[in-house]
């Protein structure tokens, strides 16, 4: 309990230093995975207006194939991101694996299906709400995509933060595709997988208080962000 | 508006300034308007010609078929079959745009009341801040431009919705039991504006169930029972002298036929 308390404090000293290695493994985690978000809400809230807002054959299949890849297991991601991206793969001539754009787009290709599942059913929701209004208008699809993106925009600053979640936390696609290289692709998981299979728990420690802060001040941003708009009748 | 004549006479008054039965005259007609639904007809064979100007009333049983008729002809919904004729042409989605509607229950965005109108605008191609402006001023909405419009009473919110519809200057406008649920202050601030836009040469067809606003407002009826058109008449005509024993039935505030069945069941 004494060696736990110890390692704490002294994780807690770690990050107050802000040792140059530290503040780089942070900011690399940060970049890849606010880059992917954004991506990732660039495709997925399209995707999910689109699903949203059309009517077409095969639509109810399309929805229930975006569901399921909710679910996609990150290494998976990572080893057909890695296969694409391998000397012997067809994009293998690009040189990206072991970057950090390889772990952006393996963490887009996780989160988009999360943002489009996500965003389709809030978008969903208001589109029920709006559509006789919007066909007595007779705005068109494009209209109504632009407007259910705007009117549901507080929701969906919730599906992004779902979205950059599950990307900072991620840990098993950007270790197959960055390889946890020093000074290149080490983020704040791979590194604390590393650090702990090493026994250095206070590295490990100190990075996954960051991550918790991280999380704890997104989470608390956009709950007082919702709250402020809910209570001016915004959202 | 004519000198000398009040608005309720300007709403009531399109009998006598229209020449009925001329097709050049009807501002929306429909043949044999069918609309099924689990294999029934909720919508069974009515034809309407509504001439311009003045205001219809579409009064009826709940679920006689009444909302359901006008987001037919409003074009919300397809039939499945006969046909609606705008000016003697099938209605299409280009005349839509010459028509507005209003809802029981106000369909507003998450933006301030101004951005409402605005945004209503806008999706006919008109970008014109003042016009907007001018719309809430004209239904006493201007001190709320600025306010959520989802914060606003229910008389406020339906006001907005009215300022949506008629800042864009419709031909003809659909009010589906816009006063439901309002105070009496709310319903006859609704009505002015009704009237004035009556007045302004908008036709108006109206669903309610406020007999009083039936009489007051309107210069003919359409009783509808169970999807079919039981009766049309003018309004005095109609209230003094229903020809359908329905139509009797309910302003004499009795359960129809189909009802009693269901409750001696019970």
């Amino acid at each position: 309990m004494q060696d736990f308390a110890r390692a704490f404090a002294d994780s807690f000293r770690q990050i107050l230093a802000l040792d140059a290695g530290f503040v780089e493994i942070v900011g690399l985690s940060l970049r890849v995975s606010l880059t992917a978000t954004l991506l990732s809400c660039l495709i997925g809230l399209l995707l999910g207006a689109w699903l949203a807002v059309a009517r077409f054959s095969g639509r109810q299949a399309l929805i229930i194939l975006v569901n399921a890849m909710m679910g996609l297991p990150p290494v998976v991601v990572g080893l057909f991101v890695y296969l694409n991206l391998s000397r012997a793969g067809p994009f293998g001539w690009l040189g990206l694996l072991y970057t950090p754009t390889a772990m952006i787009l393996a963490q887009t290709i996780l989160i988009t299906p999360i943002v489009a599942a996500l965003s389709r059913q809030v978008l969903e929701d208001l589109h029920g709400e709006y559509g006789e209004h919007f066909a007595s208008l007779g705005l068109g699809r494009m209209g109504q995509v632009r407007a259910i993106l705007w009117d549901g925009r507080y929701s969906l600053i919730t599906v992004a933060l779902a979205a950059f979640g599950r990307s900072v936390a991620e840990v098993g696609a950007v270790i197959i595709v960055g390889g946890n290289i020093e000074h290149l692709t080490r983020v704040m998981t791979t590194a604390i997988a590393l650090e702990t299979s090493k026994g250095n728990l206070q590295l490990a420690m100190a990075l996954g208080m960051v991550l918790l802060v991280i999380a704890l001040a997104v989470n608390g941003l956009v709950s007082s962000l919702r709250l402020s708009a809910s209570r001016l009748g915004y959202a | 508006m004519r000198d000398g004549e009040t608005k309720a006479e300007a709403g009531r008054g399109h009998l006598k300034l229209v020449g009925a039965g001329l097709p050049g005259h009807h501002a929306l007609s429909c043949r044999n308007l069918t609309y099924r639904a689990g294999g029934r007809p909720l919508i069974d064979g009515i034809s309407l010609d509504l001439v311009r100007g003045g205001i219809t009333a579409v009064i009826g049983y709940n679920g006689a078929g009444k909302s359901l008729l006008l987001r037919l002809l409003h074009g919300l919904i397809r039939p499945s079959s006969g046909e609606i004729l705008w000016h003697g042409e099938a209605l299409s989605p280009a005349h839509r745009k010459l028509q507005a509607m209003v809802f029981q229950k106000p369909v507003l965005l998450r933006r301030n009341a101004l951005d409402n109108v605005v945004f209503a605008l806008a999706s006919h191609g008109i970008h014109d801040r003042e016009r907007a402006e001018d719309a809430l001023f004209r239904v006493g909405l201007a001190d709320a431009a600025g306010r959520a419009a989802r914060l606003l009473s229910g008389g406020e919110q339906q006001r907005l919705m009215l300022a949506m519809a008629l800042a864009r200057a419709p031909q003809l406008l659909f009010l589906d039991e816009a006063t439901a649920s309002l105070d009496p202050a709310s319903i006859q601030a609704i009505e002015e504006i009704v009237l004035d836009a009556v007045a302004a040469g908008t036709k108006v067809v109206m669903v309610t169930h406020d007999l009083g606003q039936a009489k007051r407002l309107a210069g003919e009826v359409v009783f509808i029972d169970r999807g079919r058109k039981a009766e049309a008449a003018p309004t005095d005509s109609f209230f003094n002298n229903p020809r359908s024993a329905v139509a009797q039935a309910y302003l004499e505030g009795r359960l129809p036929h189909q009802f009693q069945i269901h409750r001696s069941q019970a």
